[in-house]
């Protein structure tokens, strides 16, 4: 299979990917930052309609929404979850601003649906090469801060007395997940973010009792998804997304029974 | 003598607004003390440690302070790990070693991990996880935690509040070896039995408010 260009692109990509979301995913879940990272997504759908009606790249559209509201949400020390209804209001109105770019974009439906569940066998060369830099920039970002990160993410009240700069790191991780969950709509959609960010790491906290531990078991399972994934849509050309998700949702469900019934 | 304070503290006031917290405070606090801070709930007890922590500004008075906030170790009052927080001991206490910028620790890191764990008598817990710790349990890895810079000077604001009576001495039996092995501790309690038991000197709030 890896003799077809989009192959080996939606190969390269999922690789890089996954090992960003298994690290990211892993601090996303420390601070039970799930929902955000859904409204984020859903905020970069409509993104991805105004880059359309604009001529941008849908992934540009994203990157430039989420990255605003990560400033806005940073600028404003929101680094808490919102409240239920918070979310929704904020999911709500970018969805439907989503809707308006998409139709005065004439966009067809395709472009919609490419953009909610995902089209990782579409992706070009340069997207291939602008989500590499941007999560190569990302990963090295992560190890200059990954103490912090693990203080700040795992003992917010015990950091809060000796860290110098939460509100800095706060603002730095905002920005790393806007940037990430751009990147993952690229292959799961915007829609199913959850499948990458949230899931490995959410099965990994079953397993590891150090963050390495839970950033190696993410990653683990987070490729497993994209590349089992990847196999299984090429065999059957059904969505990948479809098989991703069902991959996360298994291992997830797996790890869960296993620790109940050893306890 | 002077010389010898860690902390001094001269008619200290700290206000919010209009309401006074507390007002005409003095003491000093020395190498080796165990300091208590007594008084009832909103007599400013916390308020005062974040004044000896630098992070609230007195509004009269003056405080000095002989330490550099490392030498400091503070335990908070609140934790919220819930029984599914994933870290172990060991992973948890090394979250407050942030001084070198790269990821993996050092050997002498990890020996102060070893030796953190060994002062609150936790060797056999290094691998438990803490969510799914006993609160004493708990409590004593906080304490892991705050020591592992091997601080000067111990900050505990009521490490015992919500503790049994026998968890309760766990604790306090650990934070006295401490402070006989040469660290100062600073602690904030309304237990009078506690701090009969362990205090050397006693610091009364809200009293002639």
């Amino acid at each position: 299979m890896l003799q077809y260009e989009f192959m080996r692109n939606a190969l390269i990509v999922a690789t890089v990917i996954s090992i960003l979301c298994g690290i990211m995913g892993v601090f996303i879940t420390a601070r039970h930052l799930s929902f955000l990272t859904h409204t984020m997504s859903e905020i970069g759908f409509s993104g991805a309609s105004f880059g359309l009606w604009v001529g941008w790249t849908p992934l540009n559209g994203m990157l430039f929404f989420t990255v605003l509201s990560a400033l806005v949400a940073g600028m404003t020390n929101r680094t808490r979850p919102l409240k239920g209804t918070v979310i929704s209001t904020i999911s709500a109105f970018f969805m439907g601003l989503g809707v308006l770019f998409l139709s005065i974009a004439q966009a067809s439906s395709s472009y919609a649906t490419n953009i909610l569940f995902g089209s990782i066998v579409g992706i070009s060369q340069t997207d291939v090469q602008q989500i590499s830099l941007i999560a190569g920039f990302e990963l090295i970002l992560i190890v200059f801060i990954y103490r912090q990160l693990k203080f700040e993410f795992f003992d917010p009240i015990g950091a809060q007395e000796s860290i110098r700069f939460n509100g800095l790191i706060n603002l730095i991780f905002l920005i790393m997940m806007s940037l990430s969950v751009s990147i993952v709509s690229q292959i799961v959609g915007a829609l199913l973010v959850f499948a990458l960010l949230t899931l490995p790491a959410a099965a990994a906290q079953f397993w590891g009792k150090t963050v390495h531990a839970l950033i190696i078991l993410s990653i683990i399972f987070a490729l497993l998804g994209t590349w089992i994934g990847l196999f299984l849509g090429y065999l059957t050309n059904l969505p990948v997304t479809f098989f991703i998700t069902t991959i996360e949702t298994i291992i997830y469900l797996i790890s869960r029974m296993i620790i109940k019934f050893r306890n | 003598m002077k010389t010898s304070n860690l902390i001094t503290a001269h008619d200290l006031e700290v206000k919010f607004d209009s309401q006074i917290i507390f007002q005409n405070v003095d003491f000093q606090v020395q190498k080796g003390d165990f300091f208590c801070i007594v008084g009832p709930n909103g007599s400013g007890k916390t308020t005062l440690l974040r004044v000896i922590l630098k992070e609230i500004v007195p509004t009269l008075g003056t405080i000095q302070c002989a330490l550099a906030k490392s030498q400091i170790g503070y335990v908070p009052q609140f934790r919220n790990l819930e029984t599914d927080f994933p870290l172990d001991a060991a992973a948890f206490i090394e979250l407050k070693l942030t001084q070198k910028w790269w990821p993996w620790l050092t050997a002498q890191e990890h020996d102060q991990v070893q030796a953190a764990l060994r002062a609150t008598h936790l060797d056999n817990k290094r691998t438990t996880r803490v969510g799914q710790m006993s609160g004493g349990e708990k409590q004593r890895v906080y304490l892991a935690q705050a020591i592992v810079n091997q601080p000067q000077l111990l900050i505990l604001d009521e490490p015992t509040a919500s503790l049994d009576v026998q968890a309760k001495y766990e604790v306090m039996d650990v934070v006295q070896e401490l402070n006989t092995q040469g660290t100062t501790v600073i602690f904030i309690s309304h237990d009078p039995q506690l701090i009969k038991k362990y205090g050397t000197k006693t610091l009364q709030l809200g009293k002639g408010e």
